[in-house]
């Protein structure tokens, strides 16, 4: 996908079945922030998913603006998602109140930032928010363990996944804290080309 | 801990530190470049970045944020500005509030209605009016993507590794889709429309009948029986011979005349040289075949090392870190999980491979590095240079059959030849010569399908370090059977058939190709049905087991190299070549896709997507693409081109072509001598290559160097991060100690004035 360099703000549409007319009165303007000519065509795609989602609730006409937020649950039962053992940190990331409601707009920003052509600074700041379970902008020894067991989901001994912890902040945290703050966590993915191929959500 | 609840604070006292130093900040800075953006930090901008963490409640603080963004912001051009905002994680309403601020672009939007202001407007500063109707078309277009979903279901249940050799096809397809439409709109379609006249003596090509001995060539001129192209057996499509022999596909077909039209004189007569004519040329469109030659294929083959460079630096970029990472745990744990699969039994699959590898990882790194005795190290060795040895005994034994064979092929071939030339055209059985002409390419395709598989089992029995050390050694081993196989055949084939005096030898080159490629493309299809399918069956059925045959990445990915090095030596011989590759390619990609999602599962040991992609994009360009780019021209330097057949008959090489157009040039126009000096001074002076090679050499010096340097400054700071990090725990426990202190005094001065 290449528009995931922008994200959207409010989508003034007339329709997506209705051919555009040529000379319409009313102005079609996507805010999207991508002069690439082909995002629209991926804009249809995304709206067409995030209303198949709630057919009811989502309407097909964004001109006035409507405040539609689809809940935590009907998100993570997403084809793309449902297999993935982060999914609740993604939605709850993107969503603007942090519950995991997300309106349209933080539906196309979260599968902006998740597809392959953005940025590595981009995609390394969400990575850093999704796997900061306690919000509290450090990565400490129990969020690591909680991404350790979700990864692994019940591989490991918890002998071991404290030990597997305990080594991976001494390696990665490089002010001494044991805690990663979001410089060690940038210093430490900058050194992994696999990142940006991993990160990523193909829609 | 105490360093735990002051860590807390610590980042509001940080962020306050950062509100306050940013007008100051803000004010020192100059104009930024936006080159510099992602890798350093200039701390206005990154100041906010990082701060729309810190400070989300103080909204005066973010006020004053989104002033002094909006002020750099208005400092750089529009397209700046547009990279800027666009990179920038903000949410998009901040963005619109900014951009709202700014002037507005030039373009004016078309008028309408209601013209309101959203930051679309600002950022596509290129809006065009007929973009309303684009829109609906692009809707469709996106669906047309080649291939998406394809891709997405392989991702999704194997995983990267496996989606990086279908992209890696894909991509093969567009060079040779780029190849093929240059030499078909340059070479093709203009000589099929002036096919050449019937009375030339055909090219002869192989064996049956009417073939002339060596000694009638130099007469062109001696009417030989006009033999129409023969009638279409299934074999041809195999050979490549017979009815396809005297058409557009092979270099023999194309006239060395030039083409005109609307013109009496239309070369009946072969004119070698095509040079005269040029009073016919002046009369119509005129299309000088050889030139054309020339230079499409030198413009195709230099346009395909520039973008192979461009890629293969791009992707080097991508995956080349300067310094070793050791924090080797800490990534496994945060990049590991492959986020595009979504299979239920391959996300299972992944968790398993993830926790082997971490409980591997984590027994590597806690475990002291025992010294192996030397008797041990000793075996060690002894086992190495055994599976060496087989390797490269097993490599030489193979390019000495292949070499003896296609000797054997060749003097069977001339036999052949004088014994008809003699007897008088009785022809043997022409469906056993044509198949005899298989024997060559069937055998290097069954060593190149057979011997991997003993590399695979000499490595089994060795030890290596670490798994992506045998991955290399498979992959070394594997690129130097077909490195010397193609050596082999390319000295056979320039060296050997170019000055037997057969009478058309480049379109027999050609053909030689085309027989590899399609053997190749037959080779790999049993391969897949017998190593993947079959095997499943077998072991499901017979042996009860439910593990499937894993998919063979670099084993693949190395097939596809060495069948696109096929398609870059012939395109000289066999302009349609990359055609025929084009079609090889679109049925691999379905059979391979099929293929896998029936019979494999997804590989278990890690596989470095980006660095193995980066290996094989440099494979193609060096190797191949180099091996492919040096015979092509040392064929057009060095070889006689033969001269009963192609556009440069006469001539002594094909490069002549060029130089003594340069020399007409010069004739007809005396301004243009200085092309004709620069001419002999650059391309044909040897000297030049050194001093251009000489300049390449000093820049990657110098780079290396530069590398050099920023590793040890990597080290440097990271001390340096470390010595803060002590620092910052001094005083904090000084603080403490202080606080403590503090507390400590009043209480004991009450102590003292409730005591008195």
């Amino acid at each position: 996908m290449h528009f995931c360099d922008g994200k959207i703000t409010q989508l003034e549409w007339v329709t997506s079945k209705q051919r555009l007319p040529m000379n319409s009165s009313k102005p079609i303007r996507t805010a999207l922030s991508f002069p690439e000519k082909r995002s629209y065509g991926e804009l249809a795609l995304l709206h067409g998913r995030y209303r198949e989602l709630a057919p009811h609730l989502v309407p097909l006409d964004y001109t006035n603006n409507p405040d539609i937020k689809l809940p935590l649950s009907l998100l993570v039962s997403m084809p793309e998602l449902k297999e993935n053992p982060f999914r609740d940190r993604i939605v709850q990331t993107f969503s603007e109140d942090g519950q995991g409601d997300l309106s349209f707009n933080d539906f196309v920003d979260m599968f902006s930032a998740l597809c392959e052509s953005s940025s590595r600074e981009l995609k390394t700041r969400y990575a850093f928010k999704i796997y900061d379970f306690n919000r509290d902008n450090l990565i400490c020894k129990e969020d690591l363990e909680k991404t350790i067991n979700k990864l692994t989901k019940g591989e490991l001994t918890p002998e071991e996944v404290t030990l597997v912890c305990d080594k991976a902040i001494e390696e990665a945290d490089l002010d001494g804290d044991s805690k990663l703050s979001f410089a060690d966590f940038e210093n430490m993915i900058s050194k992994a080309p696999d990142f940006l191929s991993t990160f990523h959500v193909r829609i | 801990m105490p360093s735990r609840t002051i860590g807390r604070n610590r980042g509001a006292i940080l962020s306050q530190y950062y509100n306050r130093t940013l007008q100051l900040r803000m004010r020192r800075q100059s104009r930024p470049s936006l080159r510099d953006l992602p890798h350093s930090s200039r701390p206005s901008l990154r100041g906010y970045r990082v701060e729309s963490d810190f400070s989300e409640t103080d909204s005066r603080a973010e006020s004053v944020r989104r002033q002094a963004l909006v002020s750099n912001l208005q400092k750089l051009s529009v397209s700046d500005r547009v990279r800027m905002l666009r990179t920038m994680p903000l949410s998009m309403a901040d963005k619109r509030q900014s951009s709202v601020s700014l002037v507005l672009p030039e373009d004016p939007l078309p008028s309408s209605g209601q013209i309101r202001v959203t930051s679309a407007q600002v950022l596509c500063h290129r809006r065009r009016p007929g973009s309303y109707c684009t829109a609906c078309v692009l809707v469709t277009a996106h669906s047309l993507q080649l291939w998406q979903v394809a891709l997405k279901r392989v991702g999704g249940r194997f995983g990267t590794g496996v989606l990086s050799y279908f992209l890696f096809l894909k991509t093969l397809l567009f060079f040779n889709l780029f190849l093929f439409l240059v030499t078909g709109l340059f070479l093709v379609l203009p000589q099929a429309v002036h096919p050449p006249p019937a009375v030339h003596p055909p090219p002869a090509v192989h064996p049956p009948p009417a073939v002339h001995p060596p000694q009638a060539v130099h007469a062109p001129q001696t009417p030989q029986l006009p033999q129409g192209p023969a009638s279409f057996s299934g074999l041809e499509l195999l050979t490549g011979g017979g009815y396809f022999s005297d058409s557009v596909m092979y270099y023999g077909y194309y006239s060395d005349t030039t083409l005109n039209r609307d013109c009496d004189n239309n070369g009946s007569l072969p004119s070698p040289g095509g040079w005269r004519g040029l009073d016919c040329a002046r009369q119509g469109l005129s299309y000088s075949m050889p030139l054309a030659y020339f230079f499409t294929i030198g413009t195709a083959f230099f346009i395909t090392c520039i973008i192979l460079v461009f890629s293969m630096s791009r992707s080097f970029g991508q995956s080349f870190r300067v310094e070793q990472s050791t924090s080797l745990l800490a990534m496994k744990a945060f990049c590991s999980w492959d986020f595009k699969v979504v299979k239920t039994s391959s996300v299972a699959l992944m968790s398993e491979n993830i926790g082997t590898q971490l409980r591997e990882l984590l027994a590597d790194v806690t475990r002291n590095h025992a010294n192996q005795t030397a008797g041990q190290r000793l075996w060690r060795l002894l086992v190495h240079g055994l599976a060496w040895t087989v390797c490269s005994g097993s490599t030489v034994a193979c390019a000495l059959a292949v070499h003896y064979l296609a000797q054997h092929m060749h003097a069977v071939r001339v036999l052949q030849a004088r014994g008809e030339g003699g007897a008088g055209g009785v022809a043997a059985d022409p469906l056993l010569s044509e198949a005899r002409l298989l024997a060559l390419p069937v055998g290097v395709s069954l060593i190149n399908l057979l011997l991997p598989g003993l590399f695979n089992a000499a490595g089994w029995m060795e030890e290596y370090d670490s798994p992506s050390v045998r991955n290399s050694v498979a992959i070394a081993r594997n690129l130097m059977l077909k490195v010397s196989l193609l050596s082999v055949l390319c000295f056979h084939w320039l060296g050997r058939e170019a000055t037997s005096g057969l009478q058309c030898w480049e379109s027999f080159v050609g053909q030689e190709l085309y027989r590899f490629l399609l053997m190749d493309f037959l080779f790999t299809l049993l391969d897949t049905l017998l190593g993947e399918f079959l095997w499943r069956l077998f072991s499901e059925k017979v042996l009860k087991k439910s593990r499937r045959p894993v998919f063979d990445i670099a084993r693949n990915v190395l097939e596809l190299i060495y069948g696109q090095t096929l398609a870059w030596l012939g395109v000289l011989f066999t302009p349609l070549l990359p055609g025929v590759q084009i079609i090889k390619l679109l049925l691999l990609f379905y059979i391979k896709m099929s293929s896998v999602m029936l019979n494999c599962q997804a590989p278990r040991k890690p596989y470095r997507a980006s660095k193995m992609t980066t290996v094989f994009i440099t494979l193609l360009c060096f190797p191949s693409f180099l091996g492919a780019s040096v015979c092509v021209t040392y064929t057009m330097w060095s070889i006689a081109p033969s001269r009963a057949c192609g556009p440069f008959r006469g001539l002594s090489t094909m490069m002549q072509a060029g130089r003594l157009w340069v020399e007409q040039l010069r004739d007809a126009n005396p301004h243009l001598t200085w092309l004709a000096t620069a001419h002999s001074y650059l391309v044909e002076n040897p000297l030049f290559l050194f001093v251009a090679a000489g300049v390449f050499l000093i820049i990657i010096y110098f780079n290396s160097q530069v590398v050099g340097g920023q590793r040890k400054v990597i080290a440097l700071l990271q001390e340096q991060i470390k010595n803060e990090g002590e620092d910052k725990k001094f005083l904090i426990r000084q603080l403490q100690n202080t606080h403590a202190k503090k507390r400590d005094a009043p209480a004991r001065r009450s102590q003292q004035d409730s005591a008195c």
